[in-house]
Order: C-alpha cells, then sequence, then structure tokens
C-alpha cells in the first residue's frame, strides 16, 4: 500500500463530532418527549394517587370506585367547623341537627361519592363496542381477503374503509345520534310520534324511531368508530396467513368456510386481537361520540337497574369516565373540593385503560400460545 | 378405479387447453394417466406441468384469472367439470403434496386427524389408528410417536414433507398429486420419499412433478415430457430417457437444455 499513513487522521475530527450531534440531537428529542409523558402521568398520580389510596387498612378507597356520584355539600356548622359531606350524608346531618345549623352552605355537583356509575358504564361501552366491532369487522375482513373478487371496485371500498379511519369523532357522534338515537329499526307496540316510518307486523309494529340515548346506541356509534382499524388490521392478518396452509386444507377436500375456520381465522387471530387492543383503549377514551348518544352527566341507578331487566340495560343511558372528566372539567366551577372527584377520576381512568390493554394483551398472548408454530 | 386391470385410465386429459388471463399455458394438453402407476411430468420451469397437475384437483380454481378454455378431465371416466361435481369429494379422492411442505402450525396428530375430521369422522378411536397408520406408512411413527402432541414444526425438513404425505394419505385417496415434493430437500431426505413413493404405487395412483431427471427416471413408470405448454412425448420412462422418438425430449434428457 502506498501512503498508509493516510490511514491516520490529521487534525479536527469533524465526521466524528457530527456524529456525535446528531446522536445527541436525536437521543434529547426522544427523551424530551419521555419526560413530557412522565411528567403527564406523575400528575395524575401525584393528585390521583392520595384519592385512591389510604393510609389504613384496606389501603384504597373502596367506596370511591362503589358508591355513586352525588353532590357534595360543604358548611360550617355552629361550632364554626367545616364539613364536606356528600348528598345523603347531608340530608341526614340536616335532620338531625336541623337546617339552622347550617351556615355557609355551597354544594357542587357531582364531587361527592364515588364513580361507581362511570366506570361501570365505561366497562360497558367499551366491552360491548368491542365486541359489537370485533364481529362485524372480522367478517368483512373475511369477505375483502377470502371472498370478495379482487378488482378496481374491491380496491376502492378498502381505500373508503381506510379512510374512514380518520374522520373526527365527533363526526360519528352526530352520524350515530342522527342514525342511531334517532332512525334504528325498533319492534314496538306503539310507535312514537317521531317515528320515520312504522311497518305494521299484525302482533307488532316495526318502526324507525332511534334507540334513543342509550348503552346501545352509544356502542354501536363507538363501534363504527374503531371499525376501519380493525378491519383493516384483521385483513392485512388474514394475509398474513400463509397460502399454503389454505391449499392444503382445501386440497384435503375441506370447503372454503371450513378452511377459513380452522386454517385460517384461528392463526389470524392473535394479530386480530392486538389491533383490537388499540381500539379498545381509543372505545373507552372518547367523548365525542357518546357525548349524544350514551352518555349523561348524572345517574343514581346502575344501567341494570331500571325497566325491562337485562335487555333494559342496553336501552339506558349510562355514565362514563371520560364524559364524567370532561363535565367536571368543564361544567361546574372548580375549587379544592371537586379537585378530589376530578383527579381521582383521571387515575382510575388511566388504571382502567391500563387494566384493559393488559387483559387483552394477556389474552391474546394465551390464543398465541395455543398454536404451534 | 377398482383396480388395475381396469380400462377406464385414472386420469384422462382429453384436448385441454388452459389459460392464465390471456395467456394461454397449456395447449391441446391429450394423456392418459393409468392407475397404480407412477407417471412424472417433467420440463423446464414455466412449461405448464404444474399447472397441468394442478388441474387434476381443481386447486386452480383458487386463480381467480385460471380458465380451462376447452378440453376436459375425467378423472375415473367422470368429467370434473361438470356443474354437479361434488368438488369436495373429488379432492378428497385426489390428494395433494405441495412443493413447499406445509404442515398446519399444530400438533403432529391434528395435522392427519385434519382430514378425517373434515370428513365427519368423530370416533377417536379411529383417528388415533388410522393416524398411527399413516404415520407408519411413510416410515415416520418410530421417530414420532412419543411426541405426537408437539408441533409439527419441530421436525426437520423431510419429516414434515413425509408428514404431509401421511397427511395427504389420511383421506384415503385414490390418486396423488405431487408437485415437486422434493425439491427443496437434501439428498438423503428425498431418498426416503422416493421409496415412499415406490411403496405407494401398491395402493395408489401418483402423478409427480419433477425438475430432478433422476428422479424422473429412478422411480417412475411413464414420464410426460413438456414444453412452452405442450406436450411433446409420454410413454414409458426406459424408452423416455433411453430412446425417445422426439429430438427435443432427447436433448432435455440428456441434459442439452432446460
Amino acid at each position: 500500500m502506498e501512503n498508509p499513513e493516510q490511514l491516520i487522521r490529521k487534525g479536527v475530527h469533524h465526521e466524528r463530532l457530527k456524529e456525535g450531534l446528531v446522536k445527541t440531537l436525536l437521543g434529547g428529542l426522544t427523551w424530551g418527549v419521555v419526560l413530557v409523558a412522565l411528567l403527564i402521568f406523575g400528575r395524575i398520580c401525584w393528585d390521583g394517587l392520595p384519592v385512591l389510596i389510604k393510609p389504613e387498612a384496606p389501603f384504597v378507597d373502596i367506596a370511591f370506585l362503589t358508591e355513586r356520584t352525588q353532590t357534595l355539600h360543604v358548611f360550617d356548622d355552629a361550632a364554626g367547623s367545616r364539613h364536606s359531606l356528600p348528598a345523603d350524608q347531608y340530608h341526614a346531618w340536616v335532620e338531625k341537627n336541623g337546617s339552622d345549623a347550617v351556615f355557609n352552605e355551597t354544594s357542587y355537583s357531582y364531587s361527592g361519592g364515588g364513580i361507581a356509575g362511570p366506570i361501570v358504564g365505561t366497562a360497558l361501552l367499551t366491552l360491548l363496542s368491542t365486541v359489537l366491532a370485533l364481529f362485524f369487522g372480522v367478517a368483512a375482513a373475511i369477505y375483502l381477503s377470502e371472498y370478495a373478487k379482487q378488482g378496481k371496485f374491491i380496491q376502492w371500498v378498502r381505500l373508503a374503509i381506510l379512510n374512514l379511519a380518520g374522520v373526527p369523532s365527533i363526526v360519528f357522534g352526530l352520524f350515530g345520534f342522527a342514525v342511531f338515537v334517532l332512525a334504528a329499526p325498533v319492534f314496538t307496540d306503539m310507535p312514537s310520534d317521531r317515528t320515520l316510518l312504522a311497518i305494521p307486523l299484525g302482533f307488532t309494529y316495526f318502526s324507525f324511531q332511534g334507540w334513543n340515548s342509550s348503552l346501545i346506541a352509544g356502542s354501536a356509534t363507538l363501534a363504527c368508530m374503531i371499525l376501519p382499524v380493525i378491519i383493516t388490521a384483521s385483513e392485512e392478518s388474514l394475509k398474513a396467513v400463509p397460502q399454503g396452509f389454505r391449499e392444503a386444507s382445501l386440497a384435503l377436500g375441506a370447503t372454503r368456510w371450513h378452511t377459513i375456520r380452522k386454517c385460517v381465522l384461528p392463526f389470524a387471530l392473535p394479530g386480530i386481537l392486538t389491533s383490537s387492543v388499540l381500539s379498545l383503549a381509543r372505545a373507552a377514551g372518547e367523548t365525542a361520540p357518546i357525548m349524544f348518544t350514551a352518555a349523561v352527566a348524572a345517574k343514581d341507578t346502575m344501567p341494570w337497574e331500571g325497566e325491562g331487566g337485562f335487555l333494559g340495560t342496553f336501552q339506558s343511558q349510562v355514565q362514563a369516565l371520560p364524559y364524567h372528566i370532561y363535565t367536571l372539567a368543564a361544567r361546574i366551577p372548580t375549587s379544592d373540593y371537586t379537585q378530589r372527584a376530578q383527579y381521582g377520576s383521571v387515575f382510575v381512568f388511566l388504571l382502567m385503560i391500563f387494566l384493559f390493554s393488559t387483559v387483552s394483551i394477556v389474552l391474546r398472548n394465551r390464543v398465541r400460545a395455543k398454536l404451534k408454530w | 378405479m377398482v383396480n388395475g386391470q381396469s380400462t377406464t385410465p385414472a386420469i384422462a386429459v382429453d384436448n385441454l387447453r388452459f389459460n392464465y388471463g390471456a395467456k394461454q399455458v397449456l395447449h391441446d394438453i391429450s394423456l392418459d394417466i393409468q392407475s397404480r402407476e407412477i407417471t412424472a411430468f417433467i420440463g423446464p420451469s414455466g412449461c405448464g406441468k404444474s399447472t397441468l397437475l394442478r388441474c387434476f384437483n381443481r386447486i386452480n380454481d383458487r386463480i381467480p384469472s385460471a380458465k380451462v378454455i376447452g378440453g376436459a378431465i375425467r378423472v375415473a371416466g367422470i368429467d370434473i367439470a361438470r356443474p354437479d361435481l361434488d368438488l369436495q369429494m373429488l379432492r378428497r379422492r385426489v390428494g395433494m403434496v405441495f412443493q413447499k411442505w406445509n404442515p398446519f402450525p399444530k400438533s403432529i396428530y391434528d395435522n392427519i386427524a385434519y382430514g378425517l375430521r373434515i370428513h365427519g369422522e368423530k370416533d377417536s378411536k379411529a383417528i388415533d389408528e388410522r393416524v398411527e397408520y399413516c404415520l407408519r406408512r411413510v416410515a415416520l411413527w418410530d421417530d414420532v410417536k412419543d411426541r405426537l402432541k408437539t408441533s409439527a414444526f419441530g421436525l426437520s425438513g423431510g419429516q414434515q414433507q413425509r408428514l404431509c404425505i401421511a397427511r395427504t394419505i389420511a383421506t384415503k385417496p385414490d390418486i396423488i398429486l405431487m408437485d415437486e415434493p422434493c425439491s427443496a430437500l437434501d439428498p438423503l431426505s428425498t431418498l426416503k420419499v422416493e421409496e415412499l413413493l415406490l411403496e405407494l404405487k401398491q395402493e395408489y395412483t401418483i402423478v409427480i412433478v419433477t425438475h430432478n431427471l433422476a428422479q424422473a427416471s429412478r422411480c417412475s413408470d411413464k414420464t410426460a415430457f413438456f414444453y412452452l405448454g405442450k406436450l411433446i412425448e409420454h410413454g414409458t420412462t426406459q424408452k423416455m430417457f433411453s430412446n425417445p422418438s422426439v429430438r427435443q425430449t432427447e436433448q432435455y434428457v440428456s441434459g442439452a437444455f432446460g
């Protein structure tokens, strides 16, 4: 080799400086994002943990999780000491001591008691919407990837579905209101006055009068919102199953449906479930789609406690955590007394989504473990 | 297809013309395949031999652009294009082994039981027996009898391919189609599969597509040579390899092209 000393660099090493700079910049940005996320979660935990955790056994404020939401009454008694009591305890106190003993009374809506209603409502909405979306989504994905004749038209359908994923959630809210709340068909003996069309069936009517604001209308709206993601991801998962499995199954004399059911779907299921984990968290977190279709700010009873028993559950309005947080944050004046409900709700909400995701990931891993790759 | 003496060929191809989209890939193929023989399809890549094989159990139906545009295929005298054909039954009677071994991601046992369960076998004892029989038939039983419930993917390539053959014979086909079953196997595994073929010949009609000329000459009774979508020559393997009547065949089997 000529001039071997060329291999030795003289002077400042500019390339190495540049490399170091780029690395520092990218690292700094990444850690900056992590820091912001940590700050947000830290703040929520800092303010939320004290609401939920108690110093003495059982260490968790069970009442906050199991009691219903009430108005919080804050007042002084005759001795000048300050009380803050939820409505039922306040009324008992007044009954015992007389209303003359209450001074400087202020009340804060939704800030007393617990948040059992929103927790149950969010759980029901999430569960029902995920079940609906998985059912319709997987069915559509199977049709699109296994049965439909692949051509221009199906490509357009696919593109439309993909674009649907980008539609703002408030639009889905309005759509749900127009379709599920006001126009969806029901069987009823007495069509309501605002029915769009009532078809008499002799013994009953098939009336397009909507499902009102209800658990089922809200879940259907949320399901529409997460459907595009589930369809697209399910189709990808189905396509990822090797063609060899399908051919082997068909060549053994299986029908197409049998092949899909036994030889394609089981192997695509882990992928489908992965996508639904993300959708599940999104369905749990959205406020806009349920604002007009399912959610109420205050409700004294659990969804299943109304009329109509089991079916009545689906027809009743529900409270929901994101809507509850919105109500607490935006619709009532903030004070020291409302903080407990606010931060507590946010903290519980985060825990709940964490729990949902964990359960679905565990479920997916179990499904995956059943396959013998 | 009752016995070897039957005059009806196992598969009769009559002036078959076949298209992928606008491109014709098979030109007027006429060919009889006799029962209980091994017929080898040879020819360079893209000559249509695999396509023809995949017509026999109509697995080509899966490809939207694939279309038979003329002629007919008769399996045991039955035209398989008939609208009232029981496609599932055809595929049960005409089994297929693929180029790339494709066991299901299930246990060894379930792989073989799959076909039986499709066809409504519920008696677990009958399934047990059939699984054992099929695994013995492909000389896998001693290797896997202690791990029937473990994944089929834990087997070596050659073992997986033999498992696929076992899976195919589990549903008691009359004809077995093999699409280059050894092209991805090492020589030792290939030898084992070939031995297996010679043994299976006693009971089954076998059609094998192969790129391996030595393999065709070793184990087949009849050989058909395809070139550019046409059947160039068809005859006994001995004649095809020693004294072919067409010049192209001679060039191909002597390694001059392909």
